[in-house]
């Protein structure tokens, strides 16, 4: 057999209190792409940060070679140097720089003192032709959606000579057009001789590329599956991923009566200052108690933006039109005035305004329904545990305890913490905006589990998705959003993948 | 597969006190170098240092600067910065001064009438900062500039303006009433040494009740070695501090504001919803206002109790020199935002306690206070100083770093 291109061995991860990795072995074949798959807090992320030095030398255990040589890399710099680059699961771009700044951050091409911008617009230009992104090197990052932003971090990555490229759940935040076009470019990549890890939790992409896959459960190594005649099933991964089998990927829900309106917007249209563009025009949009209500739509089509409008506009845009909570109507100053008002919005973005990273699992959880705890104008603390440790246990929320602090959280239970935040404010009425973003297949219908409990008991939830399977399976009623505005509405029996993407590209 | 993970043996109490250590180092790092701190200038000072007078001396001259470090950790918290308190808690101080002496106002008027200005001059420098979103830096070097300006107009036909009112001046310069001796420890201050043992027993009742609660909700509580050890410890410093203290004249009034005024803020910011706010808003200030908090309005609130603050600050200074001077509040901001820093706040917002500032504004007094003992040149002093703050605040983010 020939030499592997890299092979870590027997590698051992803790943190305190978290056996994060445990005598993991993984090994890649040159030019293949190899899959990392596995439940929220596996491992995944930590395994590819040992590789890239993230977690230097010293602080795991283990071997690491590559070509056969042992490396022992105190930096990302190290790794960097011997071929191996990473896209981490957040993205890491400057906003307000342009593509061609942010492309070569860091390692600026200089004639001598300033840097030559000629040239480095020209060699953007090319690396962005690689990975077929087709947009002006000068304008700001800030501008283009997270599909292209995704690609410009790819870019970054190759413009050094790549051997290995590590990908950590680089199609989470896009939608399908994007994650093809992606995928697309991986497989290009390949071949010309550059081996990728990919990391996913969306197993049918995961089944389509890979050629092999590892499957990691609870910092171990489960099994590594030749994939290369795509011969794995969907199920035998889930089996192997959650150590037993999920039949149906969305739960049963039982047939409950829609109850009367919870929520109604007439007219609804807003302004962003800040982009000096209309954002939302005309929305007219109801919510009945015990519905589920699905938002679909492109990245851009204004989705996020109409949730943030209705939760209390805390990005001032500026609004018009009625909002209507069981037939009277409101006008919300602020997230405030939304929340008194039964509403919840998990946001898409946990990271930037979801958590308070630096905070533990148990004050976040908290933080928007500190009455329910306080009393005589103090914090009950033990009853807070309580309440924390709750929702750890029924949202199974992996972390050594709720005094860990969310940063030390993998993505997918930073997710659940979020959701359990808004389930404390016990609302009416929740805006969910990519629920299942970066979560696994078995948390995933965890939540499902918990969307169907609450609607069965009156509640409504209005979800933002850009998962199709997610929205058909399930959605009482779609709506499709488009440049801004509702473009059509379907009800759960209606809708196919195929009518919602042909009302969702319409202008 | 086996449960690994099930507890290790009994744990014995030291390795039960180390782990304590390690896990929290970053806490208790200021209060080990603040008794390195006093441990060497006892040394150095032949025990002059640690005697009951210098103490006393120590302790009431750092109350101005000690509750300007409090205010300043609620503003670094929330990601601003206030370089006007010096020059307010200036002008405040002297417009008290003035309104004792030039318009005979009584001492218990001028002193609400102080605080509530400074309240407002506080919520005034916020609202460009909460509302405009201009930068504190900016906003409150302004608003800086302009209570210079009014504590020189204020002064003008005067110059340095002397108090007379007994009771003003009794709150920088005086201690606390005592009984009359009876016979038994007639050298020291009775009433300073009953109020430590009530706080002592204070301190017992209220951590075995909160333990209590603990047990009665099945959470993990220390062990009973562990616990005693932790009580006796506290009751030993409290015993220690109020014993040199009632060595001499016993506590000050100046003392007792600044306890109180940590206490309160220790309650705020640990114990209310409101605390929870300022901390969220800090941590992640997009996330706060989607939690239904105002970020505006906290923001506004903190530099209104900056304000009371800066107020507080001017009275204590003022009074403790007996008189209001055109100098007075140079420099304040610095030493607040050292003694913050020192104390373990960090400027990313979101971090930082009261009580580590405490210990910073402490940390700092001690240096200041030792090297005068020690005769050391004022130019070395700064240095020091210098030297400390940036030495503190290094070690503060590399234990944070390294967790
Ligand atoms: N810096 C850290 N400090 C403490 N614990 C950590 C840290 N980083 C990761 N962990 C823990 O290590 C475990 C593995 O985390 P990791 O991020 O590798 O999971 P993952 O497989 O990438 O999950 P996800 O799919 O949710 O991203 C988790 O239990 C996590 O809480
Ligand atoms: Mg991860």
């Amino acid at each position: 057999m020939e030499q592997p291109i890299l092979e870590m061995k027997s590698i051992t991860k803790e943190f305190p209190g978290v056996k994060a990795l445990d005598d993991v072995t993984f090994s890649v074949a040159k030019g293949e792409i190899h899959c990392l798959v596995g439940e929220n807090g596996a491992g995944k992320s930590t395994l590819v940060k040992v590789l890239s030095g993230v977690h230097p030398y010293g602080t795991y255990s283990g071997e690491i070679f590559i070509n056969g040589e042992p490396q022992k890399f105190s930096g990302i710099r190290d790794s960097e140097n011997a071929g191996i680059a990473i896209i981490y699961q957040e993205l890491a771009l400057v906003p307000e720089l342009s593509v061609y700044d942010n492309i070569f951050l860091g390692n600026e091409i200089t004639n001598g003192l300033t840097i030559d911008s000629y040239e480095t617009i020209k060699q953007a230009a090319d690396i962005l032709k690689k990975v077929g992104l087709d947009v002006n090197p000068e304008t700001k990052v800030k501008t283009l959606g997270v599909g292209k932003q995704q690609l410009i971090e790819i870019a970054k990555a190759l413009k050094k000579d790549v051997k290995i490229l590590i990908l950590d759940e680089p199609t989470a935040a896009l939608n399908e057009t994007d994650s093809d076009n992606l995928l697309e470019l991986i497989k290009g990549l390949k071949k010309q001789g550059v081996t990728c890890i990919l990391i996913s939790h969306k197993l049918r992409e995961v089944l389509a590329v890979a050629d092999t896959i590892t499957v990691l459960r609870d910092g171990k190594t489960i099994c590594t599956l030749d994939n290369r005649e795509h011969q794995v099933r969907e199920s035998t991964l889930i089996r192997h991923m959650v150590g037993r089998s999920i039949d149906n990927v969305f739960p049963k829900r039982k047939k409950i009566e829609i109850g009367e309106e919870v929520l109604r917007l007439e007219n609804w249209s807003a302004y962003s200052p800040a982009l000096g563009r209309q954002i939302l025009k005309d929305i007219n949009i109801n919510v009945h108690a015990g519905e589920i209500v699905g938002i679909a739509g492109l990245m851009g089509s204004g989705r996020t933006e109409l949730a943030k409008s209705i939760f209390g506009n805390p990005d001032r845009y500026h609004v018009s039109g009625k909002i209507f909570i069981k037939g009277k109507e409101q006008k919300f100053r602020n997230p405030h005035d939304a929340i008194i008002s039964q509403l919840a919005y998990v946001t898409e973005d946990r990271k930037g305004n979801g958590l308070i990273l630096i905070q533990d699992v148990k004050t976040n959880i908290t933080l928007s329904n500190l009455r329910e705890i306080t009393e005589r104008g103090i914090i009950n603390e033990n009853e807070e545990i309580v309440v924390a440790n709750n929702y750890k246990e029924s949202l199974n929320i992996k972390t050594p305890s709720i005094e860990q602090k969310v940063l030390n959280l993998s993505g997918g239970n930073q997710q659940k913490v979020s959701l359990g935040k808004w389930l404390f404010v016990k609302p009416g009425v929740m805006i969910l905006d990519e629920p299942t973003r970066g979560i696994d297949v078995g948390a995933k219908y965890e939540i499902y589990t918990i969307m169907n409990s609450l609607v069965e008991r009156g509640m409504s939830i209005i979800m933002i998705s850009s998962e199709l399977p997610e929205i058909l399976g399930m959605s009482d009623r779609v709506y499709v959003m488009s440049g801004g505005q509702i473009k059509g509405e379907l009800t759960g029996e209606e809708a196919t993948q195929e009518k919602i993407m042909e009302i969702a590209v319409e202008y | 597969m086996s449960d690994e993970k099930s507890d290790p043996a009994k744990p014995n109490i030291f390795s039960e006190v180390l782990s304590l250590l390690s896990a929290n180092f970053s806490q208790y790092f200021m209060f080990i170098a603040l008794i390195v701190i006093m441990l060497i200038f006892t040394i150095a000072t032949d025990g002059g240092f640690i005697s009951s007078r210098n103490i006393s001396n120590l302790l009431n001259q750092m109350g101005y600067i000690a509750v300007l470090a409090v205010g300043m950790t609620l503003i670094i918290v929330i990601r601003h910065i206030d370089l006007s308190v010096g020059y307010l808690a200036g002008f405040l101080g002297a417009f008290a001064a003035i309104a004792m002496t030039s318009w005979g106002l009584p001492v218990y008027v001028v002193i609400p009438v102080v605080l509530i200005l400074g309240a407002l001059s506080g919520l005034l420098t916020s609202l460009p900062i909460a509302k405009l979103g201009v930068p504190a830096f900016v906003s409150t070097m302004a608003a800086g500039l302009i209570f210079r300006g009014a504590l020189l107009l204020v002064t003008m036909g005067t110059g340095t303006i002397i108090i007379r009112d007994p009771i003003f001046n009794a709150i920088g310069n005086g201690f606390i009433p005592d009984i009359p001796d009876f016979g038994f420890l007639d050298d020291r201050h009775k009433v300073t040494l009953i109020i430590g043992v009530i706080a002592i027993i204070f301190s017992i009742i209220s951590a075995i009740r909160s333990r209590r609660k603990k047990i009665s909700y099945n959470f993990e509580v220390s062990s009973p070695s562990m616990f005693i050890l932790q009580m006796i410890l506290t009751s030993a410093i409290i015993g220690y501090v109020v014993w040199l203290l009632s060595g001499y004249n016993g506590l000050s009034w100046s003392l007792v504001i600044v306890l109180i005024v940590v206490a309160l803020f220790t309650f705020i910011t640990t114990k209310t919803p409101l605390g929870r706010h300022i901390y969220a808003v800090g941590g992640n200030p997009e996330a706060a206002e989607l939690s239904g908090i105002s970020v505006a309005r906290i923001t506004q609130l903190v530099f209104a109790f900056m304000g009371v603050l800066s107020a507080l600050s001017g009275i204590l200074y003022a009074s403790r020199l007996q008189s209001a001077t055109t100098t007075a509040g140079l420099g304040f901001e610095t030493d607040a935002i050292a003694a913050a820093f020192v104390g373990g706040v960090s400027a990313a917002g979101g971090v930082g306690t009261i009580i580590g500032s405490f210990i910073g504004a402490l940390v700092m007094m001690s240096l200041t206070s030792g090297m005068n003992l020690m005769g050391i040149d004022i130019s070395i002093q700064y240095i020091v100083r210098g030297a400390v703050l940036v030495g503190a605040v290094i070690v503060d983010r590399a234990t944070r770093k390294g967790r």
